[in-house]
């Protein structure tokens, strides 16, 4: 990232404050606070159990932390559910892959264009000129996806048949249909190889550099997460031991105790 | 795929289809089949309870909710249907039918509520209150059955535009337009976002959620619209088939024979609802008749219907181990098979059936 | 005075008549704790058993020979259906097993109408259906031999069970199968052993809740119906609790009595069809887990 970014890093988008989540008596997530910035690529490392899946599931509205704020575009969520924090313009993908298994590649993606298809029931029942229209659009959207990421082959194939890698690709895909401000990436490149994992490098860093989409993704790989991330937050038990440019955070010491060797009982 | 959509966002073969089941329907059977029987016992029964196993498949086959009460929203149906006729002065059958669907649908939507919450043999039970508090509601109120005594009322006739439509080609003729246009819609909602978002909400439901889609408007939604479909079959059911309302004749054995043309036919596909309702409805009289005609009688009825019971027992077993699809999906792979020894690349270009 | 005993009364039989869904309610819980399969075949399987035992009485077996014979017969379809449905079916989703314990269920009515008929048979246990004299001399209650020697059976039958499910070998190899098959079976824990016994445990609960309602009701396909009843008890007692199948069962027991008696008058009656549903609905819409059952937490 030498050349100027066409969307420079702005205000904060994403305001977590004093999130705190337990499931009964066990703390996944103690008092975490910290911002996303507009355009930024931003990545949350930590062990194993750290929290780190709770927390993207708290700002989406899975789960729902017993303390604590989150606010998007300025606003504060309350009462937040998945659908409504969609609504609000962010989108996710999930660790274990959470894709629609029976639907086609295609219609995974469509799924993501929901949003943006306000056409009823009855008006898809009867095919009236705004729904067929609507239709067409989005599968020409769709379409142009299934193109960028490389995986028109297998736009008609279900997805529950596909090798886990190009799931991966798809769930992105279906993230990025959605056109929200802000994506939420669980570990995207779980499980692939090195070149799997440079494409999909590749593609993060193009969503993001021409639509200027906020990332936020967990990710273990170091490497990768100093590649292309402007900021990482480091979180061991719960709790954020770590915030900032990579250089800085990997010079931490408490981040190096947590990922080198303190023993953790 | 969208090089070949042609009109309405149809391709080209879908309209091939559409025109040889529609001529086959309204002009080869008409012309060709004489026999009573064929239209009173076989083709009317087959496709009303085929309009309601596609509202079954909707809400269990694309929606995901294993909903039991089918025949309770038939019910509903052909009782709204009877005192719509009854009580309001000129009301036309088209029109009964329609609001019979709506009033069913209301019934979908209330019963549908606990899908909120619960899913899997949850939903089940919870629905099964619906089969057995619709049936028991319109027995013990004798307004519903207009205060007869004899506890089957004969059906009205069916005036459209001032026809009666009375011999069985006749009502064939009026349910094969109305199953038609219905299956219709459902086609075409399957395949757009309507019936993406059912299938969404089946597959994943926090995904679905998390792309935007209200897991309560969807699932009522799927219900509403199920129920809709029910209701109209249950009528037409009544008006064609029976030629009588009883509640008995809703019982939860009929839920449970649409439950399973949905099972055996193939779950999420519409052609399954008509390919299941067919085995379902066609089976019985092929083992009677076999009874009849190669046993001559030897064989006691009651083994002849404990026999289909079993045989449908255990084909759902074979389906759920072996092609939890169904029979839609081998019919699908037989053809499959076939495009493929005929023209490799047709089989490779086939998009997604539904 | 005379109404508050004539509603001690109908809570009573109401109560009596709960054991014997408690009983369908325990074989269901059983076999869902064994292998995790809702076990739609349940009803059907009561059913099944009745009949048996009816037909093998009329074969001209001595009663205590029927009632064996139809348990070593009732273990054996629990082998065949863990052989040859429930294994090929493992890893699958709780619908497609719940969908196939349905086709299960029809088998087994099937086969039951096929061997044995579909009359209507009578079962004689030697028990009246008539209020007990002493019971009425000392209280003024009215309760009926039957319902009593029913809800003193499944007392019996389900004090035992769970006494052996918690303190004998085979009870601890159960739950530790209920908790992890795969973990259990790998230290050595004989699975098959463990289903085989559990199948025979609700084939038994299950042909003594036939022999009871048969003995009121004559020994007939409305079993079935009635057995359904069975699911609405296990939504409140939760699936996997043997205390909150009993609780359950005597829940609905008594609340369908009750209210037939006194609210069902005003609608022309019937409603304890519907009833145990329409409870289940609420209990479902304020504690999906059931009275007994643990809370489930769904992690992403």
């Amino acid at each position: 990232m030498v050349e100027a970014r066409r969307f420079p890093i702005g205000e904060p988008i994403l305001e977590v404050k004093n999130i705190s989540l337990r499931f009964g008596g066990v703390r996944a997530i103690t008092d975490t606070s910290f911002n996303v910035f507009r355009h930024e690529i931003r990545a949350i490392i930590g062990p194993n159990g750290a929290g780190k899946s709770s927390l993207l599931n708290c700002i989406n509205g899975i789960y729902k932390p017993q303390e604590g704020t989150i606010a998007l575009n300025g606003e504060v969520l309350d009462k937040i559910s998945p659908n409504i924090v969609a609504r609000k313009g962010l989108s996710r993908t999930f660790q274990n892959l959470a894709l629609f298994k029976r639907m086609s590649v295609l219609d995974n993606i469509l799924v993501g264009r929901k949003l943006h298809m306000s056409a009823n029931f009855l008006s898809v029942a009867l095919r009236l000129p705004e729904a067929v229209r609507e239709e067409r659009e989005n599968r020409a959207k769709c379409e142009e996806i299934v193109e960028f990421l490389e995986i028109s082959h297998i736009r008609d194939t279900p997805v529950g048949r596909l090798p886990y890698g190009l799931q991966k690709k798809v769930e992105l895909g279906r993230a990025l249909a959605t056109e929200a401000d802000i994506l939420l990436l669980d570990e995207p490149m779980a499980g692939m190889n090195v070149e799997e994992k440079r494409d999909m490098c590749r593609f993060i860093l193009k969503v993001n550099d021409e639509f200027g989409t906020t990332m936020v993704l967990i990710e273990h790989d170091m490497g990768v997460v100093m590649d292309i991330s402007d900021n990482v937050v480091v979180l061991d038990y719960g709790k954020v031991i770590g915030d900032g440019p990579p250089d800085e955070v990997r010079a931490d010491r408490a981040v190096i105790d947590a990922y080198l060797g303190v023993a953790h009982d | 795929m969208n090089t070949n959509v042609v009109f309405m966002g149809y391709t080209r073969s879908d309209l091939t289809n559409l025109v040889v089941v529609l001529a086959l329907a309204l002009l080869v059977i008409p012309l060709t089949v004489e026999s009573d029987y064929w239209y009173a016992s076989i083709l009317i029964p087959w496709l009303c309870l085929a309009l309601a196993a596609v509202g079954q498949q909707i809400v269990m086959g694309y929606a995901g909710q294993l909903a039991l009460g089918a025949a309770g929203f038939m019910a509903a149906g052909a009782f709204a249907c009877f005192n719509l006729i009854l009580r309001v002065p000129y009301m036309p059958f088209p029109v009964a039918l329609a609001l019979s669907g709506l009033i069913a649908a209301a019934f979908g939507v209330l019963f549908g509520l606990p899908s909120l919450r619960v899913r899997g043999i949850y939903l089940m039970v919870a629905t099964l209150a619906s089969q057995f508090f619709i049936v028991w509601m319109i027995d013990k109120f004798g307004w519903f059955k207009n205060y007869d005594t004899s506890g089957i009322i004969t059906a009205q006739d069916i005036v459209i535009f001032g026809k009666t439509f009375t011999t069985p080609l006749e009502m064939y003729l009026v349910v094969v337009v109305v199953v038609a246009v219905l299956t219709i819609f459902a086609v075409n909602m399957t395949r757009g976002s309507t019936g993406r978002s059912w299938m969404a909400v089946r597959d994943m439901d926090i995904a679905a959620e998390s792309m935007g889609i209200s897991l309560l408007r969807t699932k009522l939604q799927a219900f509403a619209i199920s129920a809709f479909f029910c209701g109209v079959a249950g009528a037409l059911f009544a008006f064609t088939y029976l030629k009588s309302l009883e509640p008995v004749a809703f019982d939860i054995k009929l839920s449970f024979k649409i439950l399973f043309m949905v099972i055996l036919g193939g779950l999420g596909t519409i052609s399954g609802a008509f390919i299941g309702a067919a085995f379902i409805l066609l089976f019985p009289v092929v083992l009677n008749s076999l009874g009849n005609n190669v046993f001559h009688g030897a064989i006691d009825a009651t083994i002849i219907s404990a026999a289909e019971q079993v045989v449908f027992g255990v084909l759902i077993i074979v389906f759920m181990i072996y092609e939890p699809l169904g029979m839609a999906k081998l019919w699908e792979n037989v053809k499959q098979r076939f495009n493929f020894k005929r023209a490799p690349t047709a089989a490779l270009s086939k998009t997604q059936a539904t | 005075m005379t109404d508050f005993l004539f509603f001690i009364e109908v809570v009573v039989a109401g109560l009596l008549a709960g054991t014997m869904y408690s009983l369908v309610a325990l074989g269901f819980v059983l076999i869902y704790k064994a292998s995790s399969t809702f076990n739609f075949a349940q009803g059907a399987m009561v059913f099944f058993a009745v009949l048996a035992f009816v037909g093998f009485m009329e074969l001209g077996l001595p009663f205590v020979a029927a009632f064996f014979v139809t348990i070593v017969l009732m273990g054996l379809v629990g082998f065949f259906t863990e052989r040859l449905v429930l294994k090929p079916l493992m890893n699958q989703s709780e619908d497609t097993l719940l969908m196939a314990t349905i086709g299960l269920g029809f088998v087994l009515e099937g086969l039951a109408q096929a061997a044995w008929g579909v009359e209507v048979r009578r079962l004689d246990l030697g028990i009246g259906d008539f209020p007990i004299p002493w019971i009425i001399d000392s209280t003024g209650l009215f309760i009926s031999a039957l319902d009593l020697t029913a809800g003193l059976v499944a007392a019996v039958l389900i004090i035992g069970l769970a006494l052996l499910f918690k303190y004998t070998k085979m009870g601890l190899g159960l739950r530790a199968v209920a908790d992890d098959a795969g973990a259990a079976s790998s230290i050595g824990i004989p699975l098959g052993n463990i289903m085989l016994l559990v199948w025979t445990a609700a084939g038994i609960v299950a042909l003594v809740a036939g022999m009871m309602w048969g003995a009121r009701a004559g020994v007939q396909f409305a079993l079935v119906d009635l057995a359904l009843k069975a699911l609405p008890v296990l939504i409140i007692g939760g699936f996997s609790s043997i205390p909150g199948a009993i609780v359950g069962g005597l829940i609905i027991g008594a609340s369908e009595k009750v209210l037939e008696v006194y609210v069902g008058p005003f609608f022309g009656g019937g409603i304890e069809g519907w009833a145990p549903y329409v409870l289940a609905i609420f209990f479902l819409l304020r504690r999906p887990e059931g009275l007994f059952g643990e809370k489930i937490i769904r992690r992403v």
